[in-house]
């Protein structure tokens, strides 16, 4: 017997006898108990946790919770355990059983008590164990998903009760799931066992499937239902999986959109081979980590929404650079595409060299607001927050674009000199004016993706490089000149991208989707969505 | 005419007074230390640390008098994460820079690069990162692990502590991951693990969608075995890679991740609050305790003026190969490179982790392995150590390179002698 199993069996006789009052020993005790944490190795620490969960006394789950956080430290004179916080260059220490203030120590006078993921583990079976009949619903809950995954027969008893005591449905459901592994793992009767089994795989999730799956191996009746109801699982989760890849791609199809919408307005309405475009994203998830920064500085209270406010700095600060590359550079090599790649690709690398000297080589952390962080699922499908709201944030993005080429006077202009420029010029358009907003425009939003991409990728000066290739494909794929094209495209080669992946894997699904844009190119130059008219031959 | 020949003439006169003057003083003042490390382009983000170190380093040793009477003095040049740029810049430091050792490179391909320079022009080179091994030369040193001194003990140390059965070899599509896969999967296979439990995946340098990936691995894991992920990914794909796996929800209590080219450094921009738990495994960690670490972290801060910078794993084979060479310079009281390459041989100097680093004679280290887990803080908790091991060059798990061992003493001096057939040449 596993010493985890022996110990929970007698933390949970010693709390079946002493359910109906509270149990509590005597501080000393206890501290004897805890004092044993701070001993030997991983394997030691494991016993002492089992030890002290046995003597079920109503402050043991809070101790343990400590040492799960890795909060616990023993003094190196005499081998007590404290709880430890930071005071500065020592330690401030805690008595673990009666929460007195045990005075401060020097760093080098405490050593914490190491926690790996094994006695992680075990704390939380002990902690799920103690806690199941707790009066708060949301520690019920995770005592009963870590007895769960615990899946120990001796916990049976207290289950039991707790599963009917239980008030809130969704929290005995997980119970009833957590008695159903306990009750496989058990040696229980085949009749037992197999109705066990069938709750479970009434889930139909994936997590059932990992449940039912060591048993599918085994002899017998019970092996053949495991069987069947994985199975049956897997089938049914053929269609979770397609739906779940389709979104994937939705999902890389709104970054490719971010990354491509601003090189859309550079490259596709105004002609020029913008290689510095990646950095204008770059330079967005920079502005973003300088406004966090300065939030957390000087207005803690709204770090949850640097994000947000990050957005018109971004659009501003990467909107004011691109203005100032094409006063300085591009309005001379108009007409010159070879030069103006080459000189794009000048400042990239300029940008990208400025950047890293003003705020060093390393990695940059943007932090995930709380709103944004986790995931919640549809069906068997999960969706992380993230990505839903990247996806969300691009369509957004994409129609305030879209609307102000059309219902603005600005956008108005645009139109008119990427189409005529001579003529837009006799009809007194400030054609020079024009060109420099509306490569402003264009780097402005790539500045905004930049706020998007610091959610998901690295906040370093060479962010740029990884989407530059990926946003020309989509242009070009789309249609030079057509909003609509890159939308249509980007989302064309997400999905493909993901949907190629788990059967070509990431770096054949790449290759595949290239050479197959390659041969669509031969076919149809013009991409998808090709312009038609007189302004598409001059 | 006549005034531009006397002055062309008092020009050349200038120039060259100059130049000799320069020369002399380099020569008789100074020992010349080459430092070949990208400042610039994508592997900056990595080098540009060991290049400081380096400078620590020598401002350390020209503060207790530097070496042989003489102080060090750094040549830095950028090869700007260029591969045949790693070449020139290695010709421009030993041929006209005429430095007497050189600390650089990072990856195996800048590596490779220098190596034919090296030995044409026979110099010494340091090289202080882990790296695929299968490779052994004369003029080269090193001082990072080879597989076997932190690959196999980590899925060691995930076999017997986590009890993991299924495994998820996952890794940047170049050599070292390859290599060390290869190498990897040999050993499980050893282990009677069956080819179903073993999924290997590569991915394409910088990937940012671990999406699919990240869900596969989530699949892989749902066969009812403890699942962990060996991974081999490298540099920056790793940050979206550790986010989608905390958005996914994948905690470490339930499918560790295990890195080998993470450490303090990389953590610095993400959020580790999710990801306490995943391991890593290193030679030398930032957290080790002991006083050579303190002493080392509190230099470096004073010396790069800032108290945040951490330290890691690569520093530490630079500060171990540094120090080795001065010993070894000290001992044989010449920088001459043939004497201070057998020199070299059985040097043995401190290493950060309160232990001793010797250097074989297949030119690689003894090093410990350790295992640490990520914290809040975004450093590692060290789980394990080992005792010191030896860097094995030629991996005994791949057909073609287990016959092989190298020993540069003489009389074999061979990097690649066969024991089958008795021949040096592979």
């Amino acid at each position: 017997m596993r010493p985890i199993r022996l110990i929970a069996a007698v933390c949970v006789c010693l709390l079946s006898v002493l359910a109906a009052s509270a149990a509590t020993i005597a501080d000393s005790e206890l501290t004897g108990f805890v004092r044993a944490l701070g001993q030997g190795d991983f394997d030691d620490t494991e016993r002492a946790v089992a030890a002290l969960a046995a003597t079920g006394d109503e402050r043991v789950a809070g101790i343990l919770d400590r040492l799960g956080a890795g909060d616990l430290m023993v003094r190196k004179a005499d081998g007590a355990v404290f709880v430890a916080a930071k005071a500065g260059k020592d330690v401030a220490l805690a008595d673990p059983v009666t929460g007195a203030d045990a005075g401060t120590a020097p760093k080098a006078g405490v050593e914490k008590i190491k926690v790996n993921n094994r006695l992680r583990r075990a704390i939380a079976s002990a902690v799920g164990n103690l806690t199941l009949m707790s009066p708060d619903p949301a520690t019920r809950r995770a005592a009963a998903e870590a007895v769960l995954k615990s899946a120990d027969p001796a916990v049976l008893p207290v289950l039991d009760k707790a599963i009917a005591a239980e008030t809130v449905a969704d929290v005995r459901a997980t119970m009833q799931v957590a008695r159903a592994t306990a009750v496989l793992a058990s040696d229980a009767g085949e009749a037992d066992k197999e109705a066990a089994l069938s709750a479970i795989a009434g889930l139909g999730t994936r997590d059932a499937l990992s449940l039912i799956s060591p048993y599918a191996s085994a002899e017998g009746p019970l092996g053949d239902a495991a069987r069947k109801a994985a199975a049956g699982i897997e089938r049914s989760m053929l269609l979770w999986d397609a739906a779940q890849n389709v979104w994937y791609g939705l999902s890389l199809g709104s970054v490719l959109l971010l990354a491509a919408i601003g090189l859309a307005i550079t490259f596709g309405v105004m002609g020029v081979i913008n290689m510095a475009h990646g950095e204008m994203v770059m330079i967005g998830a920079y502005s973003t980590f300088v406004v966090q920064e300065t939030i957390r500085a000087y207005a803690p209270s709204l770090a949850d929404y640097a994000l947000p406010l990050s957005l018109p700095v971004a659009f501003v600060v990467a909107g004011g650079v691109g203005i100032l590359i094409e006063r300085s550079i591009i309005r001379w090599l108009y007409g010159r595409p070879l030069e103006t790649l080459l000189a794009t690709w000048g400042v990239s690398l300029i940008l990208q060299q400025a950047v890293r000297s003003l705020f060093g080589a390393n990695n940059r952390e943007v932090g995930t607001p709380g709103w944004m962080a986790g995931s919640f699922d549809v069906g068997q499908m999960q969706v992380t927050w993230p990505r839903l709201w990247i996806i969300v944030f691009a369509l957004a993005v994409f129609l305030a674009l879209i609307a102000a080429l059309k219902h603005t006077p600005l956008g108005l202009q645009m139109r008119a000199v990427t189409q005529n420029r001579a003529m837009a010029a006799s009809m007194g358009i400030r054609t020079p004016l024009v060109d420099a907003l509306t490569f402003g425009l264009g780097s402005g939003i790539a500045g905004l993706a930049g706020v998007a991409l610091s959610q998901i990728d690295n906040v370093s000066p060479n962010l740029g490089r990884g989407y530059i290739i990926d946003s020309f494909m989509v242009v070009v794929f789309g249609g030079v000149g057509n909003l609509w094209g890159t939308f249509v495209g980007a989302m064309t080669l997400g999905i493909a991208n993901k949907l190629l992946e788990p059967y070509a894997g990431a770096v054949l699904g790449k290759i595949l989707l290239l050479v197959f844009i390659i041969l669509f190119i031969q076919k149809r130059p013009r991409g998808l969505f090709a312009l038609k008219g007189r302004a598409v031959e001059q | 005419m006549n005034t531009f020949a006397s002055k062309s003439l008092c020009l050349a006169a200038l120039i060259g007074a100059l130049s000799a003057s320069t020369g002399l003083a380099s020569a008789e003042d100074t020992i010349k230390v080459g430092v070949l490390h990208s400042l610039s382009g994508t592997m900056a983000i990595s080098e540009t640390t060991l290049k400081d170190t380096v400078l620590y380093l020598i401002d350390e040793q020209n503060k207790k008098g530097g070496l042989l009477g003489k102080k060090l003095e750094p040549v830095v040049v950028d090869p700007a994460s260029n591969w045949p740029l790693f070449a020139e810049k290695a010709r421009e430091l030993i041929s006209q820079d005429k430095v007497s050792v050189v600390f650089g490179c990072w990856t195996s391909v800048s590596r490779k690069s220098v190596l034919p320079v090296f030995k044409e022009l026979n110099s010494i080179l340091f090289y202080p990162v882990q790296y695929e091994g299968e490779e052994s030369e004369r003029n080269v040193f090193y001082t990072g692990a080879a597989p076997n001194q932190q690959a196999i003990p980590a899925v060691d140390y995930l076999m017997k502590q986590e009890g993991v059965e299924r495994w998820v070899l996952a890794g940047t599509d170049y050599v070292y991951p390859r290599t060390t896969n290869k190498i990897l999967e040999a050993y499980l296979k050893a282990k009677g693990v069956k080819d179903e439990d073993i999924l290997i995946n590569y991915t394409p340098f910088g990937h940012s969608d671990w999406q699919s990936i990240v869900s596969d691995i989530k699949k892989f894991g749902s066969a009812g075995k403890k699942t962990a992920v060996v991974s081999t990914i490298n540099g920056d794909a790793n940050v979206p890679f550790y986010k989608e796996l905390s958005n996914q929800g994948i905690k470490a209590e339930d499918i560790p991740v295990v890195a080998f080219s993470v450490g303090e450094e990389e953590l610095a921009g993400i959020d580790t609050k999710p990801l306490v738990g995943h391991l890593a495994a290193w030679n030398y960690f930032e957290s080790v305790e002991g006083d050579a670490n303190a002493a080392f972290i509190d230099g470096w801060h004073t010396f790069i003026k800032n108290d945040k910078r951490t330290t890691n794993d690569p520093m530490e084979a630079t500060y171990i190969g540094f120090n080795a060479w001065v010993k070894a310079v000290e001992a044989a009281g010449t920088t001459d490179v043939d004497t201070v390459i057998d020199t070299l041989v059985g040097t043995t100097v401190p290493n950060l982790s309160g232990g001793y680093a010797t250097i074989m004679p297949n030119h690689h280290l003894t090093k410990p392995v350790l295992i640490g887990e990520i914290q809040e803080d975004g450093q590692f908790d060290i789980v394990s150590q080992t005792a010191p091991v030896v860097g094995d060059e030629w991996s005994d798990y791949l057909e073609g390179s287990k016959d092989l061992i190298a020993d540069w003493r003489k009389p074999l001096a061979c990097g690649n002698f066969n024991v089958k057939t008795g021949k040096c040449g592979g």
